[in-house]
C-alpha cells in the first residue's frame, strides 16, 4: 500500500517536472517561459520529496521530516528568482509576444 | 512496483534535464540561460532525492539542500550582475 | 509581542527553531536546547537586516490562508501543464497593473509571491512607489476578474493577518 502511494507522488512529481521543463522548451517568448519552472517543476520536486517523506517515515523508526526543508526552501526562493529574472528580462528588454495585451506600456 | 516507478521517474527527470540543457545551448538570451539553469538545479535535486529513495538512504537529502541553497544564490548573483553589472555593491 | 529587547523578532525565533528541528531530524532535548539557543542568538545579530518587521500575526487567518494556498498551488499547476501540453497558438499572454491596497513591505513581498505560485501568474516588478505590481498572465481572459480575484482571495486576508 505504501509502495503504491511512494509510486504514486514520485511519478507524479517526476511528470509535473517534466512538464515544467517542457514548458521552457515549447512556449515561445521569455515572459511565458517563466510559468513552466517557476510553478511545474517547484510542485514536481515538491511530490517527489512528500513521496520520499512517506517512504523514510515507513522504513525507519521515526517520522522524518527533513526532506520538507527542501521543499520549503524552494517554495521561498523560486518566487524571489523568478521575480528576478523577470526584471532582469525587462531591463535587457527582452521581445514578447506580438499578442500579448498591454506589452507596450510595461 | 517501486523499483520500476523510480526507473520511471529517473527516465522522466533525464528527459527533462536534457530539455533543459536544449535551452541553456540554444538561448536566445541570457535570461533564458540563467532560467535553464535554474530549473536544471532544481531537477538535479529531484534526481537526488530518487538517487536516496533507491539506495534507501537518507544522507543524499544533504546534498539537495545544499544544491537548493547554493542553486539560489548562484541565480540571484547572477541576475544582479545583469541588472546592475555589479555583484556587490 | 514587542518589548522584549531580548528577543526581537519571536516568530523568526520560532521559526529558526522549528527549521533547527527539521534539519537535525530529531527532537532530542540537547537538540532543543541548542536550536532554542540559536534561535535566540541569530535574530539578535541579524536584527539591522530587518527593517521593517511584522507587528503583529493573526495565527489563525494565517493558517487559513496557507491551507488556501496548498489548495490553490496544487489546483494551479494541474491548470498550467494543461495549457503548457496545449499549442501554444491557443495561449493569450498578458502584463497587467496590479493596483495595491497593503502597505508593509513584507506583506507584499508575501502576497508578490502568492502571486508567482499560482494560476498562470508571475510578478514581474513592482512600482517605484511601491503602490502597483506588474503582473505576467499565461493566458488571461479578463483583467478585472484577475484583479477582482487576487485581491479578493490573497490581499484582503493578508490585511486581516497583519492588520495593516
Amino acid at each position: 500500500m505504501i509502495e503504491i502511494l511512494v509510486s504514486f507522488f514520485l511519478l507524479v512529481g517526476a511528470a509535473f517536472a517534466l512538464i515544467g521543463s517542457w514548458g521552457l522548451v515549447h512556449l515561445p517568448d521569455f515572459y511565458l517561459r517563466l510559468h513552466g519552472p517557476t510553478k511545474a517543476t517547484t510542485l514536481g520536486v515538491g511530490g517527489m520529496i512528500i513521496g520520499s517523506v512517506i517512504y523514510f517515515s515507513s522504513h525507519g523508526e521515526t517520522l522524518s521530516l527533513h526532506e520538507l526543508l527542501v521543499t520549503l526552501f524552494l517554495f521561498i526562493t523560486a518566487p524571489v528568482s523568478a521575480h528576478m529574472l523577470a526584471k532582469a528580462a525587462l531591463h535587457l528588454q527582452l521581445r514578447s509576444e506580438e499578442r500579448t495585451r498591454n506589452r507596450n506600456d510595461v | 512496483m517501486l523499483s520500476l516507478a523510480i526507473e520511471a521517474a529517473f527516465a522522466m527527470m533525464t528527459l527533462a534535464l536534457l530539455l533543459n540543457l536544449w535551452r541553456v545551448v540554444r538561448g536566445p538570451d541570457l535570461p533564458d540561460r540563467i532560467l535553464a539553469l535554474d530549473t536544471m538545479y532544481i531537477n538535479s535535486i529531484a534526481l537526488i532525492v530518487l538517487y536516496g529513495v533507491q539506495q534507501k538512504s537518507e544522507f543524499y537529502f544533504e546534498a539537495a539542500l545544499l544544491i537548493a541553497v547554493m542553486g539560489f544564490v548562484g541565480t540571484v548573483a547572477v541576475v544582479k550582475y545583469l541588472l546592475r553589472g555589479d555583484i556587490v555593491e | 509581542m514587542k518589548g522584549f529587547s531580548w528577543l526581537p523578532h519571536p516568530y523568526l525565533s520560532l521559526m529558526l527553531l522549528v527549521i533547527w528541528l527539521l534539519l537535525v531530524n530529531t527532537t532530542a532535548p540537547g537538540h532543543i536546547v541548542l536550536g532554542t539557543l540559536l534561535a535566540i542568538l541569530v535574530p539578535r545579530y541579524t536584527t539591522t537586516f530587518w527593517s521593517d518587521p511584522p507587528r503583529k500575526v493573526r495565527l489563525l487567518p494565517l493558517l487559513r490562508y496557507t491551507l488556501v494556498l496548498i489548495g490553490d498551488i496544487i489546483v494551479a499547476n494541474v491548470q498550467v501543464a494543461i495549457l503548457i501540453l496545449g499549442p501554444a497558438s491557443r495561449l493569450r499572454p498578458a502584463f497587467v497593473h496590479y493596483p495595491l491596497t497593503l502597505q508593509s513591505e513584507f506583506a507584499i513581498t508575501l502576497l508578490a509571491s502568492t502571486i508567482s505560485l499560482t494560476p498562470g501568474t508571475v510578478t514581474a516588478d513592482v512600482s517605484a512607489d511601491g503602490k502597483g505590481l506588474l503582473l505576467h498572465a499565461l493566458d488571461l481572459e479578463d483583467e478585472e476578474a484577475l484583479i477582482h480575484h487576487i485581491r479578493e482571495r490573497y490581499e484582503l486576508p493578508l490585511k486581516e493577518i497583519f492588520e495593516c
